[in-house]
């Protein structure tokens, strides 16, 4: 499977340029690929052009940051996913199972029931996910005489459903004109309204939690053992872990923070890396963050053209994710009994 | 006086050549006590066996011994230096654990399982490196599994599993290697295969500490064996002596008939299963 590695990961990341030319060119608006490389090798050398101004608009107002936000957020949320099923020895849990999604989420719905700025929507949401998956931590490590990690995941699911209750009487309590919309518009998630100063702040965190991950990229597969096997080895399993959940933390509420919550991706991309190159942790990463990457931004260029109307992304991925999810179980089956 | 002083010189020996060593060792979960008083020790290359019955504290002990479990009471030190000063690195350094070979791991190839024993030779952020594989692919190759380094260790069989554990502890190039009932769950012949492995273990100089609940495993590869009883010390001494049919009642509460074969100077174990007499007609 070595030699795959460069070969697999070359192909995802040709894939992701491809996806993206694509996105920049279709829409309302369409730029041929020949429009779009005089204007972005204008911006590049500094010279002027001679298309309409509407070229530099849509391009780097309105489809730019949102191409680069659905690569952000696409990778994101894959490679959190990627770190939690590892951590977690378990296949099926997603970036938002210590609670990071429900937090983060009922952090907006406050900040729009309080009618505040849509950047302090942001600041409470990302605030919301630290604070709900802080949460989590510490009452599932209070918990003892319990397996560490069943612990926090079974701490998880409680919490998320308490923040989910919240969000509940929220929408109860919201002004069905102004606020509930507002409030559906960002449980479902969408990359529509996302700004290049969002991308300024969001990107950052981002690639902040990236890097420990990155850094830890071997010791993640010792993680993935039992706490004994793992300790045994020489890990400091319990340092470890905290450095990796906040990490990962950081990454997803940056993301979900700027695009609400968007499903799916953090649970179905690591599988489909996993199949592709084997479950070995630095082998994985790369591809599963190029993976997320493209994904994203092959669903969200779907759902701002195939109708009249914008499909909420959330909506897409879920509709093209059960499918896939449940044809890569029966592939991953059959392979390991092969 | 005489007698006295040269028994002190002994024991002072035996602490130089040990390994590990636990004095007045209180053990069990915290809050639950399990046993006290536990002396052992096992010296370098000593193939050390304890026996006792499923949840006659075995595991646990071996978890404190380990690290994985705060000591009760009492002290334990790895070649003279005390456990809890260790290092995690040093722990890992002095000792391997081999885990039962259950099935719960994601579906790494065989040789990443085995390089993953190089975590305590390795800096935090880095990865195996060329002497790191190398070293990998000695310790599959004295297992004999190297044609298995490449097949996902989901997809080989219990026998095999444990073999690449094996590997993983020789990897991580500790002398002294912990297995926790490696013969659990494999049939008749994985099961002799892994003794025989335990047996070039310790001609190879490593020490091996593991336990079992088949007194024929003692008989047949243990320099010393050690008899849990409810958690403590029941005996402790050369297997020959220790297993004795009166221990194995103690212990098994059953029967047993031990078998001299005196030209090739074995012994087995037969326990005697009670006879159901046919019902009347």
């Amino acid at each position: 499977m070595n030699q795959r590695l460069p070969t697999l990961s070359l192909a995802a990341l040709a894939l992701l340029v491809v996806l993206a030319f694509i996105a920049f060119s279709v829409g309302r608006f369409s730029i041929s690929p020949s429009e779009l490389w005089t204007v972005l090798w204008a911006k590049l050398t500094g010279n002027t052009h001679t298309l309409p101004s509407t070229y530099d608009a849509v391009i780097f107002q309105i489809r730019g940051p949102r191409v680069i936000a659905a690569i952000f957020i696409g990778a994101a949320l894959a490679g959190a996913g990627a770190v939690y099923q590892n951590m977690f020895r378990n296949p099926l849990v997603s970036p938002d199972i210590l609670g990071v999604s429900s937090g983060a989420a009922l952090g907006a719905v406050l900040a729009i029931f309080l009618s505040l700025p849509i950047l302090a929507i942001q600041g409470f949401a990302f605030a919301g996910g630290l604070v709900a998956v802080a949460m989590v931590y510490f009452i599932g490590n209070a918990v003892r005489g319990h397996d560490p990690i069943l612990a926090l995941i079974l701490t998880g699911v409680v919490v998320g459903t308490l923040l989910g209750s919240g969000i509940a009487m929220m929408k109860y309590l919201a002004d069905p004109y102004n606020q509930l919309p507002a409030i559906t518009f960002w449980l479902l998630g969408s990359l529509s309204s996302i700004t290049p100063a969002d991308l300024w702040i969001a990107s950052p965190l981002v690639l902040v939690g990236l890097v420990p991950i990155f850094l830890l990229r071997w010791r993640m597969n010792v993680l993935s053992l039992s706490d004994d096997e793992a300790r045994a080895l020489g890990v400091n399993v319990a340092r470890l872990r905290i450095i990796i959940v906040a990490s990962a933390t950081l990454v997803t509420a940056a993301a979900v923070s700027i695009s609400g919550i968007i499903g799916w991706i953090g649970l179905l991309i690591p599988h489909a890396a996993r199949l592709l190159i084997g479950p070995e942790f630095a082998r994985m990463l790369p591809l599963t963050l190029l993976l997320g990457a493209s994904y994203l931004l092959a669903v969200d260029t779907l759902a701002r053209t195939m109708a009249s109307i914008e499909i909420p992304p959330g909506v897409l991925t879920a509709l093209i994710g059960t499918p896939l999810f449940l044809w890569l179980l029966a592939a991953t089956n059959s392979r390991s009994k092969a | 006086m005489a007698a006295r002083g040269h028994e002190f010189a002994l024991e002072s020996v035996t602490v130089n050549a040990s390994l590990i060593e636990a004095r007045a060792l209180a053990y069990g979960h915290p809050g639950r006590t399990l046993g006290r008083d536990i002396n052992l020790d096992v010296a370098e290359g000593e193939v050390l066996c304890v026996l006792g019955p499923n949840g006659g504290g075995k595991t646990t002990l071996f978890r404190t011994l380990l690290a994985l479990l705060p000591t009760h009471s009492g002290n334990i030190s790895l070649r003279g230096k005390a456990l809890h000063d260790c290092t995690d690195t040093e722990r890992a350094r002095m000792m391997a654990y081999v885990p039962q070979a259950n099935n719960t791991y994601f579906a790494f190839t065989v040789r990443d399982v085995v390089l993953m024993g190089r975590t305590a030779h390795l800096g935090l952020f880095n990865r195996p490196g060329a002497k790191d594989i190398a070293a990998a692919d000695v310790a599959m190759n004295e297992l004999n599994i190297t044609h298995l380094a490449d097949k996902t260790i989901t997809q080989i069989s219990g026998g095999e599993r444990q073999l690449a554990l094996i590997a993983r502890a020789l990897a991580q190039e500790s002398p002294l290697l912990i297995m926790d009932e490696p013969t659990a769950s494999l049939d008749f012949g994985n099961q002799a295969l892994i003794l025989h492995e335990i047996l070039r273990l310790k001609a190879s100089g490593r020490s091996v500490l593991f336990c079992t609940h088949d007194p024929d495993h003692a008989l047949q590869c243990a320099d010393r064996a050690l008899l849990l009883h409810h958690g403590n010390v029941l005996a402790l001494g050369v297997p020959r002596e220790v297993v004795t049919a009166a221990n194995l009642r103690t212990l098994y509460d059953v029967e047993v008939q031990l078998i001299e074969d005196a030209a090739r100077g074995h012994a087995f174990c037969r326990p005697r299963v009670r006879a159901v007499e046919a019902p009347p007609l």
